[in-house]
């Protein structure tokens, strides 16, 4: 890196970039305060309002059959979405990051999208075309499909709000690595699919990785979009995070807190997959 | 003096970077801090500035105890290895930067700001560049706009740290003359970090050798360079012959004329234009032979290999100007004679 | 290179099935609307206020997770403090945290009984949840990470050079920071409000239960396009849902652009 280049060694910023010691600790103790009071006391207050009735209560409203069939939900929804948008992601980087063609730049913004719409809307577009009084409404009530407050309007919308996940972690990590390894395989003899499964994928297997592990923490957290679509029919098309919201609505705290316990942990071992898989990625790039 | 140092120590964890460091530069001189990577010449510089603070010693500048004084209070000037240019400021901004941000009462107004900015844009022969942002220039301007910005303060020393090092060879070379000349010119105390002894020998009127946070030695480039203090500076500074003087070899030493009466020192260092070559009289007792030569422009250094295998160094480079060689008209293989002219002696 | 067909073609049949065509459906359907329906929807009271609500919320909120979230970034850059790794790993909570959680979560924090709530309630008076307030503070929680993780990398590069070649021309700690350091972290600074801003205008999940959703007081747009939708009232839900998305457009257009000058203006570009 250059920009510590000037210096002997790293790790010894230069006596005219050492600020006075209050300003350093005054800055330090507000980030401190901040990260404290917004991210390390929620969690906490979700742990001790799930235990506030103590354990039995805890575990009992965790084994409800309305809880469970929330999580069996969840668990089907980012069963069918991860696969289907990691698919997606890695055929969306394949043609972009290999490839040039015309409109190349506008797929991409395209691909972004969904991150900037409301998931809101991203429920509201999928009652447009399936509602009652949507689009295909009357032709699928007389067949007797349920899309919306069904399972598979609540696929649609997760489909919709997880969409650029993988997209964008692999697009800029394939177009950084460059295609030449790819060129060699091939100039070797490989086949198309030799070279993805051999060569691409062992080098992009962090970031896919990564990207997968964001899209699934989404799908299973997802609230807004599934909300719009789900009906909150109980043990029917409640999602966990929908049972969170059914259950604190109805005053039941420790099973709101007891499943959000389950969300928030497991959006802790997002965390700490996610470090993990950051540190791989820079030894990766070390070695 | 200009720039006085005295028993200047600085340590990075267990490693010690500098090691009591005493240095006088007088008013006026342009002096190179020159050695290998690591050696210290760099958190020299830095201490002098106030970017880094020794662990011990003193920093005088134009006798002014200056130790405890921020880099801001120093009145010195600094010229970043990759410039340090303010990135989002035009190149006329950049060397406004330090009048504009001294204190109301001694900034000058934006009329003489803007006067002075161009005569320096001026000496430095960039004005035409003075509205473009550093991203918009050549390597070679921005280190001329670096070294305008540095200048604009009036600052009674200048400090450059590795001025020419990111630079393409060929303008490399014209800056190291600009630099020369420009010194002449403003006659500022001046010193540059470099490792490029080349570099320091044709630029600087002193240069100040160190190695492992040491002075190895300090003094004119001829000095330097003809009687070079230690094994390290003549290793360093020019080409040479290291001969060590092994016992078994003293015979073949006194043929080719590095020993006369008895050894000096247990190494010997000839620098390649010291030895003479020339035609034998007698092949058969020619004590080398040409393997090889390359043309160095006006000079051609020729391959030597020793027939004496065992004793170092089996290959000796020697040069001699062009026309000399062509009058020999030696071929590959050839045997020929050696005749050392003058060596250095170290212990 | 093989593939290039099929993998662009799925992606383009991908893209289309799941977002494009069920946008345009939003398009179309408001466009079946006419002008005067349009407006008499979006000039209601309610709907106003709620726009008020929502865009007023995100910009407060973007604003001050962009001071909160450039110090944060500043510290675990430049100062080494006991638990750094830690506390930099869980800036990334509110991505990962289900926005039912937070919300719950914020709600219970921040309600007159609540720990926070209480405090700031006896201390200052102050009361936060159910109150617009509310609002805000969700949106801090769900905008601060975009802010942190904009600046951070861009502080990281930040060739500390410069701040040393200000000081030795003369500069103080203070013009050395206000004159070069903001102005090389200002666009990223512009990018990080500008995305918690976009998600704060949307957000749902996070919001609903501290807000309270007094309508013409503390009811956020998403909320209403619900309750609209809730009433099977579709052309109402439509025409707010069709306005928000392009007021947001807007809105990220004008930031993109004044990021263009901002680097332009400073030789970025």
């Amino acid at each position: 890196m250059h920009v510590t280049s000037s210096k002997p060694l790293s790790g010894n910023p230069g006596v005219a970039l050492t600020d006075p010691a209050w300003v350093r600790w005054s800055l330090v103790g507000v980030s401190i305060a901040v990260i404290s009071l917004f991210l390390i006391l929620p969690l906490a207050t979700v742990l001790i309002e799930a235990l506030s009735k103590g354990w039995q209560a805890y575990a009992s409203s965790l084994t409800l059959p309305d809880t469970l069939a929330a999580m069996r939900l969840t668990l089907l929804t980012a069963a069918i979405t991860v696969p289907l948008t990691t698919v997606f992601g890695v055929s969306a980087a394949w043609a972009i990051a290999r490839f040039d063609f015309r409109g190349k730049s506008l797929l991409t913004t395209l691909i972004d999208l969904p991150f900037s719409v409301s998931p809101v809307i991203a429920g509201l577009i999928y009652v447009l075309i399936f509602g009652a009084k949507g689009w295909f409404g009357p032709w699928l009530s007389e067949h007797d499909i349920k899309v919306i407050f069904a399972v598979p309007g609540i696929v649609l919308a997760t489909l919709f709000v997880t969409f650029p996940f993988v997209a964008r972690e692999l697009i800029p990590l394939m177009q950084e690595i460059g295609h030449e390894e790819e060129e060699a395989a091939l100039s070797l003899g490989a086949s198309g699919w030799q070279t993805f499964f051999k060569v691409t994928l062992p080098n992009i297997k962090w970031g896919l990785l990564y990207g997968v592990l964001l899209c699934n923490a989404r799908a299973m957290g997802e609230f807004g979009a599934v909300s719009v679509v789900s009906g909150h029919i109980r043990g029917l098309t409640n999602t966990l995070p929908l049972h969170v919201e059914v259950s604190y609505n109805e005053y039941d705290f420790v099973g709101a807190f007891a499943s959000a316990s389950v969300l928030a942990s497991l959006a802790v071992l997002t965390l700490i997959f996610k470090t993990l898989l950051e540190w791989k990625q820079s030894q990766d790039r070390k070695a | 003096m200009s720039i006085q140092l005295s028993n200047i120590t600085k340590q990075f964890g267990a490693f010690k970077a500098l090691d009591n460091i005493h240095l006088d530069i007088p008013e006026g001189e342009l002096v190179a801090l020159l050695g290998p990577s690591g050696c210290g010449k760099t958190t020299l510089l830095r201490i002098i500035a106030g970017l880094e603070q020794a662990d011990q010693g003193q920093v005088f500048l134009k006798g002014d105890n200056v130790t405890e004084q921020p880099v801001k209070n120093r009145q010195i000037g600094f010229v970043f290895q990759h410039y340090a240019l303010f990135r989002h400021m035009t190149v006329f901004d950049n060397i406004a930067f330090g009048l504009r941000v001294k204190p109301r009462k001694q900034r000058p107004a934006e009329t003489v700001i803007k006067q002075k900015v161009h005569d320096l844009l001026q000496l430095v022969q960039l004005d035409w560049l003075h509205d473009r942002f550093p991203d918009q220039l050549s390597g070679g301007q921005r280190q001329r706009i670096a070294l305008a910005r540095a200048l604009a303060v009036e600052p009674s020393v200048l400090l450059l740290d590795e001025p020419f090092g990111a630079l393409d060879a060929s303008v490399r070379k014209d800056l190291r003359l600009w630099l020369r000349h420009l010194h002449h010119e403003l006659n500022v105390t001046s010193i540059f970090v470099t490792h490029d002894q080349e570099e320091a020998m044709e630029v600087a009127s002193q240069i100040v050798v160190l190695n492992h946070g040491k002075i190895e030695q300090k003094g004119t480039p001829s000095e330097i360079y003809d009687q070079p203090h230690s094994d390290f500076v003549s290793r360093f500074i020019g080409q040479t012959n290291v001969f060590k003087i092994e016992d078994h070899a003293h015979e073949w030493l006194k043929h080719t004329g590095i020993i006369i009466d008895e050894p000096q020192g247990i190494v010997a260092h000839v620098r390649p234009h010291n030895i003479s070559v020339e035609k034998p009289s007698d092949p058969a007792k020619a004590p080398v032979t040409l393997r090889d030569w390359q043309h160095l422009g006006s000079l051609i250094r020729l391959e030597l290999q020793r027939d004496d295998q065992t004793a170092s160094p089996t290959t000796i480079y020697a040069e001699m100007p062009n026309e000399q060689f062509k009058a020999l008209a030696l071929n590959k293989g050839d045997r020929v004679a050696m005749r050392i002219k003058h060596a250095h002696w170290f212990n | 290179m093989p593939g290039f067909r099929p993998a662009l073609g799925f992606t383009l049949l991908y893209l289309a099935l799941i977002v494009l065509i069920p946008l345009s459906a939003m398009l179309l359907k408001s466009l079946q609307l006419t002008a005067d329906q349009f407006w008499n929807i979006l000039t209601s009271k309610r709907v106003l206020a709620s726009f008020e609500i929502s865009f007023g919320a995100a910009l407060l909120a973007a604003g001050i997770a962009a001071v909160l979230g450039f110090i944060i970034a500043w510290t675990l850059v430049r100062y080494p403090f006991p638990g750094k790794k830690l506390f930099d790993a869980l800036i990334d909570l509110p991505f990962a945290l289900p926005t039912a959680v937070a919300g719950i979560v914020l709600a219970t924090l921040y309600e007159p009984r609540g720990w926070i709530g209480q405090w700031l309630g006896e201390v200052f008076g102050l009361k936060v949840a159910y109150q617009p307030l509310g609002i805000v503070v969700a949106l801090i929680f769900i905008g601060l990470p975009f802010v942190v993780r904009t600046i951070e990398p861009v502080l990281q590069e930040f060739d500390s050079a410069m701040e040393e070649a200000a000081a030795s021309l003369g500069a103080n700690r203070w013009q050395a920071f206000s004159k070069v350091i903001v102005p090389n972290i200002l666009p990223a600074a512009i990018t990080g409000f500008a995305l918690a801003f976009a998600r704060g205008v949307g957000e749902y999940g996070s919001v609903i239960f501290i807000a309270g959703n007094m309508p013409y007081v503390s009811e956020v747009v998403p909320l209403l396009i619900i309750t609209k939708l809730e009433q099977y009232d579709y052309a109402g839900a439509t025409a707010i849902g069709m306005t928000m998305l392009v007021l947001s457009f807007v809105l990220l257009l004008i930031i993109n652009s004044l990021q263009w000058w901002v680097r332009r203006r400073s030789g970025q570009l």
